[in-house]
């Protein structure tokens, strides 16, 4: 068991080198290593949280024998086992969905497809039970890579999109790396844990405080804080669904969970929120986003832009919750990532479906789809109820936390933007509910199959009832179950696994 | 026995919940049989309900919590008086309206029945949920169920107004219960508990300014629920939906469950002598009274049958939340009784339009002279009915004014005992005429008898004669008045002797 941190990213990162080689040769070969190896992953997470919730202990891995201050060491604690359950399970669905959305929107790149999701995963799970500052930018890297490539494959503007994306990425590693480089001249280690022992005698250093700053915002310009989020819509927008969908929901969250990382468990008690107000200021970046996101999103014809959109709200939840930096506000952010990652992989895997039977993109166009594809609509309702937060679903949970927290620390004008933004998310939301239900018939004409580029009839054959082949209707059920399922229980998980990992505030 | 009634409230809200799953998969197809399971779900449910009302008059409060759902609160079901009043009435109502919509849907002709009847169990077990609500938490999350299910049976017509109608409806539910939540996290955050309480839990060292903001915050949630003016305008327009839902939601079950969390905010959060302290009673209490007049008000001048119960609704309503915002005891017990008869009352008249509208397609008031000849029947059950709203002893009606005019002249509130007056003379004049006009008038298009389906007429009845008794025997219908006894002892200490 004490290998499981490190099998968490290594497997994934085997299947993504195996998966190319077979993929070369068998294209389905490939797709199933690159499943299997996500799926083991996904396994060996799970089996983490099993581990760590019993034992109450973090499972240590130092890589290759090394001990831990010199070599590389491998964390699995509850914060780790979450994010990395969260990863490999949502790269285990959307690996499950691709290939009939690929071979729809972008035919010919599959073989390069699936090691890249691999890999993708593998990236972030790296970055989840890493305990290395330095290793943390190396997986940080691998997922950007692996990312870059998977946005890019997308329609003609992708390309570009994906550049404007690659430039703040490395913008963001930029600053993260010169934080980690300021950490190890003033500390002489990068372990996090090794680090956060010296740390407390040197607060006061400048070079410590500048290297805190700039690992920071180096990594809110990963999590793409508004405003730096600028990137996401274009890139969103032109993605084929299958990336969007492992995209979207996990890779901005491990960098706020990397802030949080940080926050938590290598910076002393205190340290964001009275030596530097950078938890503060990260709140309030994170107010003016969910605003801006929200308002947005409500001008959107584009289905998948308007997701984009509120992505840029919801990450800055995340945002919030740090900002809040006390233990229920934090909670709230943490429980956010998993409801957001789940509502919004679905609404992106809902997208794909949609493209998929009728070739649609634009909300506009969608008038009646409930007669067609019912099912996935309903699904789609399951969805929006969470993203306004309707009480059982995940999405009211996470914002509870969120507004308790906000009272806790007389942060009414936050308070108060978590209210604005849920109407304003209703708005955008039940617009849409409300066209996909209603009678289509006098425009029926424009809505119909052969004129939009969906598949054609003979592709449809194998479709569930008119609707999308098992393959993608499964991932699209077990997230509406999930959104449901993580709600009801949501308690399990912040008393399992959230609430030992913001131990440290209660502490300080 | 007893374990077993400590699960009867969750059974009585998966009751109709599996209703609302199966009713569905049934489908259009086997009508009869989807009815079949609708009519087991609301008998199941009442029973369950009914079971429980000697325990909890003997003191007894069933109950459990299940599952935590966030730090220390847990999704918990109690049992009390309050919630057992409110969901006595609305179940065994559920059981007559679903005869009766079988009846209207099919004599209607109306699309998506197997949707409407699902989502109206849907509703059903929300409304059961938050009467059996042990703790604000719970109630919020049954509170928004009841928003979200009843909009698909608001824009059930697929009209474009109805659409819009829709919107406007929404915006008003999901603001309500934003506002509910963000109550709910204030007072968490500062007190750690949710827990209904006799008598409340909130107390003056919290500041004045916190207990405002609470008192505003979820008077916004409650008061656009129960129509209280400025909030009242989606209740007129949500008509538009198929006459059993607005006989059974926008009658009783969904516009009371505003006025159940009114009950609830005064008296198991606030308690009767902070919400007096704060000066939070006068100022929902002026808001009540002007409700109550205008809304009678606007109801005169409306020709269209529904509007006029509608704007009659609304003042009824803030009947109900300015006899809880007086505070005297026999005000609150007069209140608690008020839900009951005008339940009985209301939905009578509306049953009475909805008969009228399928089987003649008559919606306006100006339309019906004569109609007495042809549903002699239906227009007698209106009669007492209206009466009945009147404040006419014999009827429910009279009963509930009664206890609310005492309570306003024991409180020295004289003025409120002359809008009850004012309103009960009002009520008669907006509904009185329309039984004269078609008892007494003629017209050529009625002259047969010619009553609706039984499967309308019957429910009709019962409901008329369930109005009836509650006037001639209050306390001999499902021990209601013993209830609202139960209720004001609990939140006040004050008990009374004898009944009536």
């Amino acid at each position: 068991m004490s290998q499981l941190p490190a099998l968490i990213p290594t497997l994934p990162i085997l299947a993504a080198l195996l998966s190319l080689l077979v993929g070369l040769r068998s294209l389905r070969g490939g797709y199933l290593v690159a499943l299997a190896g996500t799926f083991a992953a996904f396994v060996a997470s799970v089996l983490g949280i099993w581990e760590v919730t019993t034992s109450g202990q973090p499972i240590r891995y130092a890589v290759s024998g090394w001990v831990p201050p010199i070599g590389i060491e491998f964390v699995l604690d509850h914060l780790a086992a979450y994010m990395a359950t969260l990863i490999t399970g949502i790269g285990v669905l959307v690996l499950m969905y691709a290939p009939r959305s690929i071979r729809h929107e972008s035919p010919g790149k599959a073989t390069f497809t699936y090691p890249s999701m691999a890999l993708l995963v593998a990236g972030l799970a790296g970055m989840s039970v890493t305990g290395d500052l330095f290793n943390l930018y190396v997986f940080l890297e691998i997922a950007a890579l692996a990312a870059y490539a998977l946005l890019a494959t997308g329609d003609r503007a992708g390309p570009f999109a994906t550049l404007r994306y690659l430039l703040i990425g490395a913008i963001g590693g930029g600053f993260y790396l010169l934080g980690v480089a300021f950490i190890y001249f003033s500390v002489g280690s990068i372990n996090m844990a090794d680090v956060a022992v010296r740390l407390p005698d040197l607060v006061e250093s400048p070079s410590i405080m500048s290297g805190a700053v700039l690992m920071v915002v180096g990594l809110a310009l990963k999590m793409g804080l508004f405003p730096m989020h600028f990137w996401m819509p274009d890139v969103y927008t032109n993605a084929p669904s299958s990336s969007a969908g492992l995209i979207a929901p996990i890779m901005t969250k491990v960098s706020a969970y990397a802030i949080v990382r940080l926050m938590l468990d290598v910076f002393p008690p205190g340290y964001f929120t009275e030596a530097i107000p950078i938890a503060a200021t990260i709140g309030w970046i994170s107010a003016a986003g969910i605003l801006f996101g929200s308002i947005l999103a409500i001008g959107q014809q584009d289905y998948r832009r308007m997701l984009a959109y509120s992505s840029v709200g919801q990450i800055a939840y995340v945002g919030l919750g740090i900002g809040l930096a006390n233990p229920i506000g934090l909670i709230g952010g943490l429980l956010h990532m998993v409801n957001h990652a789940l509502m919004k992989g679905l609404l992106f895997l809902i997208g794909g479906a949609i493209r998929w039977r009728t070739g649609l993109v634009r909300i506009p166009d969608m008038l009646g789809l409930g007669r067609k594809m019912p099912w996935t609509m309903y699904a789609f309702v399951i969805a929006v109820l969470a993203m306004v937060g309707i009480p059982p679903t995940a999405g009211f949970f996470s914002k509870v936390y969120l507004m308790i927290g906000a009272v806790q620390a007389d942060a009414w004008v936050w308070f108060a933007v978590i209210i604005i933004s849920s109407l304003l998310s209703g708005i955008y939301f039940f617009r849409m509910v409300e066209y996909v239900f209603k009678d289509a018939q006098e425009q029926n004409a424009a809505a119909d199959d052969s004129a939009t580029g969906g598949v054609t009839a003979r592709e449809l054959e194998g479709a569930v009832a008119g609707e999308v082949p098992a393959s993608m209707f499964i991932p699209i059920a077990i997230l509406s179950a999930a959104v449901i399922l993580v709600g009801v229980f949501n308690f399990f998980i912040v008393r399992a696994l959230l609430e030992p990992a913001v131990a440290p505030l209660v502490g300080g | 026995m007893d374990g077993f009634l400590d699960l009867a409230p969750i059974l009585a809200i998966l009751a109709s919940a599996v209703a609302a799953v199966v009713v569905p998969l049934t489908g259009e197809k086997r009508r009869n049989l989807r009815e079949t399971w609708t009519i087991i779900a609301a008998v199941v449910k009442f029973s369950l309900i009914a079971m429980m009302i000697p325990g909890v008059l003997a003191g007894e409060r069933y109950g459990m919590d299940l599952l935590e759902i966030a730090p220390g609160i847990g999704l918990s079901f109690r049992v009390d008086p309050a919630g057992l009043l409110f969901a006595t009435s609305a179940s065994f109502l559920w059981i007559l309206t679903s005869f009766y919509a079988f009846g209207y849907m099919r004599g209607a002709k109306e699309a998506k029945q197997s949707r409407f009847f699902s989502m109206l169990a849907v509703c059903l077990s929300a409304t059961i949920g938050l009467c059996f609500s042990g703790n604000i938490l719970t109630f919020v999350l049954f509170y928004e169920i009841l928003s979200v299910a009843t909009y698909p049976l608001v824009i059930h017509s697929g009209s474009k107004k109805a659409y819009e109608i829709g919107r406007q409806y929404l915006i008003y539910a999901l603001g309500a219960g934003m506002s509910l939540v963000a109550g709910l996290t204030a007072i968490y955050a500062v007190t750690g508990t949710l827990e209904f309480q006799p008598g409340g839990f909130l107390d003056a060292e919290m500041g004045t300014g916190f207990l405002w903001l609470v008192f505003i915050l979820f008077a916004i949630g409650f008061g656009m629920k129960a129509g209280v003016i400025p909030l009242q305008s989606w209740l007129p327009n949500a008509m538009i939906a198929p006459t059993p839902v607005s006989a059974l939601l926008h009658a009783v079950a969904v516009v009371k469950a505003g006025v159940f969390g009114f009950v609830r905010l005064v008296g198991y959060m606030f308690g009767p002598e902070l919400f007096a302290e704060i000066g939070a009673a006068t100022v929902l209490a002026i808001f009540a009274a002007v409700t109550i007049l205008v809304a009678s008000l606007i109801a005169i001048t409306k020709d269209d049958l529904k509007a006029r119960l509608a704007y009659s609704t609304v003042g009824h309503l803030s009947y109900i939340v300015l006899g809880i915002a007086i505070l005297a005891p026999q005000a609150m017990l007069g209140a608690a009784f008020h839900m009951i008869t005008h339940a009985a009352m209301k939905i009578t008249l509306f049953f009475c339009a909805g008969a009228i509208y399928v089987h003649t397609k008559k919606t306006k008031v100006s339309q019906l002279d004569g109609i007495g000849r042809q549903m002699p029947l239906t227009m007698a059950a209106f009669g007492v009915g209206a009466v009945g709203l009147a404040g006419v002893p014999l009827v429910g009606g009279f009963v509930s004014k009664w206890y609310l005019g005492v309570g306003a002249l024991d409180a020295g509130l004289s003025i409120y005992l002359w809008v009850f007056l004012l309103s009960g003379l009002l009520n008669a004049a907006y509904l009185v005429p329309i039984v004269t006009r078609a008892f007494l008038r003629s017209s050529p298009d009625h002259t047969r008898f010619n009553e609706a389906s039984p499967l309308m007429v019957v429910p009709i009845a019962i409901t008329m004669l369930f109005a009836l008794l509650l006037g001639i025997h209050p306390d001999g219908v499902f021990r209601f008045f013993s209830l609202a006894e139960a209720i004001v002892a609990s939140v006040t200490g004050v008990t009374f002797t004898g009944g009536i």
